[in-house]
């Protein structure tokens, strides 16, 4: 499948639309941003605080009957960061965090879709952050919802894999290493076919 | 029973107070306009469960209190002192609950729990909320300069006690000054 081209999600979709098995099978492929969120929470002496990111894009095909055919991409736009306080937020744009003059985005890029049983399954990818690309799994859930397939799910990422937050910040006992990362996606079907 | 001096209890809580307070109110002058870094943030920290220590201190002191009255002021102090004694003392006992309060509430509505020694976590009053957040900021530092004017005020009162009225006020405080 060519579904990881970055193509505009119009095309993608018929092209998805077209190319989709069985009858019955519905195929969720248009992100739908607003109802999308993607949270974090990063642990600060030993306390928990919450973040966000306000805009991403995402890229993706699922069908229920057939999720090993299944991809996702995502780009995500570092600068829409909300860290928790404008401290962090300062902070988090600077050459120690993100270095967002010169890695202004993170992406993520599917490599597989594993059921695990009843709406559990697992994404596997390549996460991209700051010029470092590692492999990460995170178990979601998909459910269907008015008529949208809603993805939740998350994962651990430890943030010095990504040299995110290093000189005097690599030391975890202030902002630990493990930063949980949960998503909630939401896409309606791909355009109906013909 | 009228006691004449104050009970060892009431002394050690009385200077354990002093030393927070004076502790916390410099760390926090210091620590708001560090620059972010691993150090603020323990520093913030330090400062929240010491302010948190203050408050369950305060509640021990007003528990120990309720039990033992403390010694009469001398009979020689004209009315409107004694007044304004038992008034200022009011109003420290006031700031001292009202300031841990408006720093906890603060921490809460910008967003960051209190967790005491990183270990008892503290419910948060107050849902995120930036804007009452500065506020409280706001209110958290007028609270405590007030409260800096009024120890100025305790302590010049209690040395002029000590040095001008020469009478016992300070000395039931600090035994190893009592005159014999």
């Amino acid at each position: 499948m060519t579904l990881l081209r970055p193509a505009p999600t119009l095309f993608l979709a018929l092209l998805l639309g077209a190319s989709a098995g069985s009858a019955g099978a519905t195929e969720f492929g248009l992100f739908q941003p607003e109802k999308s969120s993607l949270t974090f929470v990063s642990k600060q002496m030993g306390v928990p605080v919450d973040g966000k990111f306000k805009k991403f894009a995402a890229t993706l095909a699922f069908d229920p009957a057939r999720p090993a055919a299944a991809s996702a991409k995502f780009d995500l736009d570092l600068a829409s960061i909300d860290a928790g306080s404008k401290d962090a937020n300062d902070e988090v744009v600077g050459k120690a965090w993100f270095n967002l003059k010169a890695f202004p985005t993170a992406s993520f890029v599917s490599t597989a879709v594993k059921p695990l049983g009843g709406d559990k399954y697992e994404l596997a990818g390549k996460l991209s952050i700051k010029g470092k690309t590692q492999d990460v799994t995170a178990p979601f859930v998909f459910r269907q919802e008015g008529g949208n397939g809603v993805f939740d799910g998350g994962f651990v990422l430890k943030r010095l894999d990504f040299a995110v937050g290093d000189g005097i910040w690599s030391d975890v006992s202030a902002v630990a290493n493990e930063v949980q990362i949960k998503f909630r996606i939401v896409a309606a079907p791909a355009a109906p076919r013909k | 029973m009228s006691a004449t001096r104050y009970t060892p209890t009431a002394i050690a809580l009385h200077w354990l107070m002093a030393v927070l307070l004076v502790g916390l109110f410099g760390v926090g002058l210091y620590m708001h306009d560090l620059p972010l870094s691993p150090w603020k943030l323990r520093v913030y920290s330090w400062h929240k469960w010491a302010g948190v220590t203050a408050f369950a201190l305060v509640l021990a002191r007003l528990a120990w209190r309720l039990g033992h009255r403390p010694p009469a002021l001398p009979a020689a102090m004209p009315a409107w002192q004694q007044r304004a004694a038992h008034g200022l003392h009011h109003l420290l006992y006031l700031l001292m609950l009202a300031i841990p309060l408006s720093g906890w509430l603060m921490s809460s509505a910008l967003g960051f729990q209190t967790v005491w020694f990183g270990v008892l976590p503290l419910p948060d009053l107050l849902a995120k909320d930036k804007e009452l957040g500065e506020t409280l900021k706001l209110v958290h530092m007028s609270l405590n300069f007030g409260l800096a004017a009024l120890v100025v005020a305790h302590v010049g009162a209690a040395v002029k006690h000590h040095l001008i009225d020469r009478d016992d006020i300070l000395s039931r405080m600090l035994p190893f000054l009592a005159r014999r």
